[in-house]
């Protein structure tokens, strides 16, 4: 896994992103699911119901199985989010954000 | 707490401007019919979800163009349009929107309110809805899936998705690959991967394919099309690739992530990417929403009918490109440019009539060409049993072929409607984008029939068209309803 | 499909199913048909209310009191399989007015036996601790509970085949059989049907053939009023158009009761035709949240109304703040069948003999459907009814053309 034709981005250094806690680097343009995928990870969604793992699949915004959290934001579709530098990509877990037991 | 307060006021005047024509979709089809609808002097509105022109057949990044053999320089050319005719104030280019809703205040009269946001929370949103007299809907296609035991393993994915980390994000998903479906563009995702570096252990084939050259012949001309498939056949050989014919992945393998497939001989290959794909299925939720009729198109998908004009059944509701059938760029540009002339002669603008009767002879051998590949690469009879008791047909519920045996013995499920009610496929996130052509098809057979367009459509209907919040909902403005339930609710008998 | 039967029951919806059910329990031999699917029409459309809690006290709330007793108990042992839950209903009130109105009309409720814990604002967060700090305080219905009705109406059709009910769907009934030689019957021939009121009904026709029955039970909901014309009566049920939306999902217990605002009683009981909102908020087995409900009188339009999708969405979020960030995944109409005093028909219709009717329940026909179905197999078999179905008498709509006073059948 890599990042394809990185040669052609000489000049533009990568963004540094994180997901839950471990750096992962973007090309500008690339979506947070692209460079999730070529730093080598492929899942980073638990279904709700059999617990198991999910990443990319149709790539292109329609089949939401790549859902991520992103910056806070949960239920984000990791193939359509462009990186930016400092993201914090978080795996799809509970929406702990929006209200809180506690609160 | 925010009660619901109706019978506001509502404004005397409505400030948004009202288009003459709103282009849903930036793929070769919408912006010919956007450019062309701009060109002809209509005040168009083009909407894509994509933050860049070119749909998923021209997609590419900032850095780069699609290549020259895929119609590039018609798109570089249409794309050097569209922004003259932004600069000229005809056309207004809103991509990074996605279409939630469409209303209107009758069925069959009064002006289109689209509502819109981004793809993703914080994308950023320039108007959060567009009001137009008519519409030409130009949604595309992805990648049609046929579930199998083990596909909805980590690594396995679609093969749009493939081609589009590779040409939109500059990406590969894996080092040995495996690209398995029906369909020449199994091709391009196989010599783009391998030229991205990774190893294409096979392209498998499912139909025998040496028909479609045999298909070309006759009155069926498309050199262009012949050229490409010299061009792959090249690629294919220079980097070594086998592509099996009557080849089939009966079985993905793997714990929690893709160690390899399974082939119908039993052979194994260890593969850390599947790539799948068996043909398009079209979006057709804009046009469901707005009534539009649809039938089964030869390929098995839900299209749009449209009239010799681009006209769908329901006034002001244009279509063009895959939304009315899968045939790719070349017919996709002609119906979008004969939809734009359709819009200019019912303003009362000059067409001419040449031009037309060219653009009816490129549809016509456009849509011949793929009918051809169609019946060259067809959905395989009998793939509902690879189906295990365990296999997974919706990926959103997690709906399981023996749910859907169950609802359908012991539950009386006999359509996919009341399949969907009963056991939830397409009950998800994707609201059966994904496994809706499948569940139709499952439904049927397990029905003893097979699946028809009324099969198909339940599960292409979808209100909303994108997730959208509560908080948009509520906030949506009211002016865009004048006479919506006062003049409805006078029919009361 | 059997040429006989002891009862016809036409439509596949949650309260056809009931009532097959119940009346093959009591050793009828039944057949039901629906001219769709199962649960295809309003039964597929609702939210699986079982409420208690909405009525105000009257014939409508004892029916409730009687058919939730029937859901958790005759039907109790089955209530996995239609995910019924004793979730409880819970009212918020949003102003000290609201509140007020509220506890008076618990203590009417009270008074018919319904059980209501007052709850004040305090406690409503340790009930629901996502709820609006705005509340003034609120009322806990712990009888109300909720199934999901499309699997309901399959499985009680299920259970019915089982004790050998046959059920066929996509079969209309296209007119029914008159017994020839009655009163204002048709001329001569049995397969006779339409306009023939006063003659006894004695079976259906399809297009499949005919089923002659001495009992033919009219449980078509929405469009009851147009299979009474059949057998030409008149019935005056209408459609009420009712949204529902649905959330992505959410994690467990993110709404735990079905919440709903103090103003939904008022919102149920009106007649008017213009949009009326009020929201009701649950979550369901899925994870996602359901968003009602809205009733207007608009037809048969199932089309998205954006004023009834902004109306819900800012009634859940006034109860729920925290769902201003959730999304809607999908909305959906359903059409109530209600009739013009708000009450369902349910019984034998004496202007055609033999016709029965399960039919107006507006919007809480889920919940009462257990009840009106074991009510209907009583009368059938001629056994004392458990509840008295005076109040929902077919001919009650009769009374300008004197009908009223025409016995009312056995």
């Amino acid at each position: 896994m890599s990042h394809a034709g990185s040669e052609e981005r000489a000049g533009s250094s990568p963004y540094r992103l994180t997901f839950d806690g471990t750096a992962v680097t973007a090309l500008p343009g690339q979506s947070v699911g692209a460079a999730l995928v070529a730093a080598g990870i492929v899942a980073w969604r638990t279904t709700r119901r059999e617990g198991r793992p999910r990443g990319l699949f149709c790539g292109i915004g329609v089949c939401f199985d790549c859902l991520i959290t992103v910056d806070g934001h949960p239920g984000q579709r990791a193939c359509l989010v462009p990186a930016r530098d400092g993201m914090r990509l978080s795996a799809e877990g509970d929406r702990g954000g929006d209200g809180g037991d506690g609160d | 707490m925010v009660m619901a307060a109706m019978g506001t006021d509502r404004p005397m005047y409505d400030v948004a401007p009202t288009y003459d024509v709103a282009v849903v979709g930036a793929g070769p089809a919408g912006l010919a019919a956007a450019v062309g609808a701009a060109e002809a002097g209509l005040e168009v509105v083009l909407i894509d979800a994509g933050r860049l022109p070119g749909g998923q057949y021209w997609r590419h990044d900032e850095h780069s163009t699609p290549p020259a053999h895929h119609h590039g320089r018609l798109f570089a050319r249409l794309r050097a349009r569209l922004h003259y005719q932004r600069r000229l104030g005809r056309l207004h280019y809103l991509p990074g929107h996605q279409v939630w809703l469409i209303d209107r205040p009758r069925p069959d009269s009064g002006p289109f309110t689209l509502r819109l946001n981004g793809p993703y929370d914080t994308a950023p949103v320039e108007r959060d809805r567009v009001r137009a007299r008519s519409l030409v809907l130009c949604c595309g296609a992805y990648d049609r899936q046929l579930p199998l035991p083990g596909w909805e393993l980590p690594g396995v994915m679609a093969a749009g998705g493939v081609q589009a980390l590779l040409k939109g994000h500059r990406a590969v998903a894996g080092r040995r690959a495996v690209v398995a479906g029906t369909g020449p563009f199994l091709l391009p995702v196989a010599t783009g991967l391998a030229q991205a570096g990774v190893r294409v252990l096979a392209v498998c084939e499912a139909n025998p394919a040496h028909g479609w050259l045999r298909h070309l012949d006759g009155a069926v001309r498309a050199p262009a099309k012949s050229a490409e498939a010299v061009r792959y056949a090249a690629l294919m050989a220079r980097h070594r690739i086998p592509y099996r014919t009557r080849a089939t992945v009966t079985e993905i393998l793997g714990e929690d992530r893709v160690r390899g497939v399974r082939l119908d001989g039993g052979e194994v290959l260890e593969a850390d990417l599947v790539a799948l794909g068996w043909g398009f299925t079209p979006a057709l939720e804009l046009p469901l929403m707005v009534g539009a009729a649809t039938r089964r198109d030869l390929d098995g998908s839900l299209v749009a009918v449209v009239d010799a004009r681009q006209r769908t059944t329901v006034p002001d509701v244009l279509a063009a490109g895959e939304t009315t059938g899968v045939g790719g760029a070349a017919p996709a540009v002609a119906e979008g440019r004969l939809a734009a002339l359709s819009l200019a002669a019912a303003h009362g603008l000059p067409v001419d009539p040449r031009a037309v009767r060219r653009l009816r002879t490129a549809i016509r051998q456009g849509r011949a060409f793929a009918a051809a590949l169609h019946r060259t690469y067809p959905v395989p009879d009998g793939w509902t049993d690879r189906l295990t008791e365990r296999t997974v047909v919706c990926r959103c519920e997690e709906v399981t072929y023996g749910e859907l045996c169950r609802a359908r013995t012991d539950l009386g499920a006999e359509e996919p409607r009341t399949m969907k009610l009963l056991a939830r496929p397409g009950m998800g996130w994707c609201q059966g984008r994904i496994c809706g052509f499948a569940v139709a098809a499952v439904t049927a057979s397990l029905t003893g029939r097979p699946a028809t367009a009324e099969d198909l459509r339940p599960l292409s209907a979808r209100p909303f068209a994108a997730p959208v919040t509560l908080g948009e909902l509520a906030g949506m403005d009211e002016s865009a309803e004048l006479g919506e339930s006062a003049d409805d609710a006078d029919e009361e008998p | 499909m059997p040429r006989t039967a002891d009862l016809v029951v036409i439509g596949a919806g949650v309260v056809g199913a009931a009532a097959a059910w119940f009346a093959t329990l009591a050793g009828l031999r039944v057949v039901v048909v629906d001219r769709g699917a199962i649960a295809g029409g309003t039964s597929g459309a609702g939210e699986g209310n079982v409420l208690v809690s909405d009525k105000e006290p009257g014939p409508e709330l004892e029916l409730a009191r009687y058919s939730r007793q029937v859901w958790g108990e005759d039907l109790g042992p089955y209530g996995e399989w239609w995910e019924f839950e004793r979730k409880g209903g819970l009212v918020v009130a949003s102003t000290p007015a609201a509140l007020a109105a509220l506890r008076t009309l618990a203590e009417r409720q009270r008074a018919r036996g319904v059980v209501v814990q007052e709850v004040s604002g305090a406690e409503l967060h340790d009930l629901e601790p996502r709820l609006t700090r705005e509340a003034a305080g609120g009322a806990l219905y712990p009888q109300d509970a909720q199934v999901q009705p499309m699997l309901a109406a399959a499985h009680l059709l299920r259970l019915a085949r089982r004790r050998g009910a046959v059920v066929r769907t996509r079969t209309e009934v296209v007119g029914f059989l008159r017994r020839t030689g009655a009163p204002g019957g048709g001329a001569g021939a049995p397969a006779a049907s339409g306009g023939g009121a006063g003659a006894p009904v004695t079976g259906v026709r399809t297009p499949h053939g005919t089923v002659s029955a001495p009992a033919v039970l009219n449980a078509a909901g929405t469009w009851a009023g147009a299979v009474a014309g059949l057998a030409g009566v008149e019935l005056p049920v209408l459609p009420r158009r009712g949204f529902v939306l649905v959330t992505e999902p959410l994690p467990p217990a993110t709404v735990r009761h079905k919440v709903y605002a103090a103003d939904y009683v008022d919102a149920v009981a009106s007649s008017d035709a213009e949009l009326q909102a009020s929201p009701v908020v649950e979550g369901t087995g899925g994870g996602t949240v359901l968003i009602g409900s809205t009733r207007e009188r608009v037809g048969f339009d199932r089309r998205p109304s954006p004023a009834a999708v902004r109306a819900l969405a800012r009634g859940a979020i006034g109860l729920f703040p925290m769902l201003a960030s959730v999304r809607a995944m999908r909305v959906y109409a359903g059409f109530r069948p209600y009739c013009p005093d708000h009450l369902p028909v349910i019984g034998p219709d004496p202007r055609a003999p033999g016709l029965w009717h399960a039919c107006g329940h507006e919007g809480a026909g889920i919940g009462l459907a257990a009840g009106t179905g074991k009510l209907i197999a009583q009368a059938l078999t001629g056994e004392a009814t458990d509840l008295d179905l005076t109040p929902f008498a077919p001919e009650r709509f009769e009374f300008e053309e004197g009908g009223a006073d025409e016995p009312r059948g056995e």
